[in-house]
C-alpha cells in the first residue's frame, strides 16, 4: 500500500508512526512539509535510509523546488511530479495518509 | 447490497478529541457509512486513542460530549477496535482506560491489519 | 421557524426540528405530532420515551436498522420491525419519530 506523510518530521510525529506501521514492501511518498524528511542533513534523514531498504520512497519534487530544498533531495528517494503522484495512487490499492 | 461487495473497511484516527474536529467527523462518518454494511474496523493510533479515554466531561468547555456515542457502535455491528499499544504506553494509558472494548496491537500488527483492507480512511 | 405554545417560542430548524432538545416536554411533542399529521397512541409514545432514553445514553438518535434492533430487544419482536414502526410513522420512523422526540435528525438519514 501507499502511505503519505505530510507533516514535517521535526513538528510531528506522523512519520515515525507510519514507518513504524509500514509493512515492508509498500510505498511512502512525501509531500507538503513531510518533504524535509527526504534531505540531506535533516534528523529524520537517518531513518529515512534505514526505511528505504524496507520501501520504495518518493518525494513531491515541487514541494521541494517551493521550500528551496530540491537540490538537497536525499540520495535514493525518487522525486515525482504531481502526474507521478496520482501514478502512485492508482498503481496501490489502499492509500493511508498519515494527517 | 450483495454479499459479495462486500469491503474492508479500516477508520484510522490518529488525532486528540476536542482540538481538531477529526475524532467527530471520523464518528459520524463511521455511523453513516455503517449504513452499508460493510466489513468495518476502527483503529485508534497516536493521540488518536485518547479519543476513547473514558471520563470525558466537555461542560466546562462547552461542546458535546460525543464520548457516549463510542458505546452505541456496538449496535451498529462495528466491533472491531485497534488501539496502539505503543500510543497507550507513551501516554500512560491502559485497555482499561478504554470507555469501550478495544483490542490493544503493536503498530506492526496494525499495519498488517492495514494492508488487508480494501479501502483506508484517515483521521 | 418556531412553534408558539401556552406563552412560550420552541425555535426549529427549516425541517421541523427543535433546535434545542432540552426544550422539549409532551406538550411540544404532540404539536410537532399534529406537523406530521400524527395522532399520539400509547405506542407512539413507547417508541418517542424508547428514542428519548437512547439519545441520553449515548447522544445519538439511531439509525432506524438500529432503532428497529434495539426496539425489538427492550420492546419485543412484534415492536422491533419496520413493519410495526412505518404504521406508527408512516413517513419514517427515524425521521418523524426523532422530530417529535425533539431530537436531531438521526446520522446517516439522508
Amino acid at each position: 500500500m501507499l502511505h503519505i506523510v505530510n507533516k514535517s518530521p521535526l513538528d510531528r510525529n506522523a512519520l515515525d508512526t507510519c514507518l513504524a506501521t509500514a509493512q515492508p514492501g509498500g510505498a511512502l511518498l512525501l509531500i507538503e512539509d513531510g518533504v524535509y524528511a527526504a534531505t540531506n542533513g535533516n534528523a529524520a534523514a537517518g531513518k529515512l535510509k534505514q526505511a528505504m531498504g524496507q520501501m520504495k520512497v518518493y518525494a513531491l519534487k515541487p514541494d521541494l523546488e517551493a521550500r528551496g530544498m530540491a537540490d538537497r533531495a536525499l540520495e535514493g528517494v525518487t522525486l515525482v511530479d504531481y502526474g507521478g503522484f496520482v501514478d502512485l495512487v492508482t498503481e496501490h490499492a489502499t492509500c493511508q495518509s498519515w494527517l | 447490497m450483495s454479499e459479495g461487495q462486500i469491503k474492508k473497511f479500516m477508520y484510522v484516527n490518529r488525532k486528540a478529541p476536542h482540538g481538531t474536529i477529526y475524532a467527530l467527523e471520523s464518528l459520524e462518518v463511521v455511523l453513516i457509512a455503517a449504513a452499508f454494511d460493510q466489513d468495518v474496523s476502527l483503529a485508534f493510533m497516536d493521540d488518536g486513542v485518547y479519543q476513547l479515554k473514558k471520563g470525558f466531561n466537555t461542560k466546562g468547555i462547552e461542546v458535546k460530549n460525543f464520548q457516549p456515542t463510542y458505546r452505541a457502535l456496538d449496535d451498529y455491528d462495528i466491533n472491531k477496535l485497534y488501539v496502539e499499544k505503543e500510543a497507550l504506553e507513551a501516554r500512560g494509558l491502559t485497555q482499561e482506560d478504554m470507555c469501550v472494548p478495544v483490542e490493544v496491537l503493536s503498530r506492526a500488527e496494525i499495519g498488517k491489519l492495514m494492508e488487508t483492507q480494501d479501502v483506508v480512511l484517515s483521521f | 421557524m418556531a412553534i408558539e405554545l401556552n406563552g412560550k417560542s420552541y425555535d426549529t430548524d427549516e425541517e421541523g426540528y427543535l433546535t434545542d432538545i432540552n426544550e422539549w416536554n409532551e406538550d411540544v411533542a404532540k404539536v410537532l405530532a399534529q406537523n406530521e399529521n400524527i395522532d399520539m397512541t400509547e405506542q407512539h409514545w413507547e417508541v418517542i420515551n424508547f428514542l428519548r432514553e437512547y439519545y441520553n445514553e449515548f447522544q445519538i438518535a439511531p439509525a432506524v436498522r438500529v432503532l428497529t434492533k434495539a426496539i425489538g430487544k427492550k420492546l419485543g419482536p412484534e415492536k422491533g420491525n419496520s413493519q410495526y414502526l412505518y404504521e406508527l410513522f408512516p413517513y419514517g420512523p427515524g425521521k418523524q419519530a426523532c422530530k417529535i422526540a425533539g431530537l436531531p435528525k438521526p446520522t446517516g438519514c439522508i
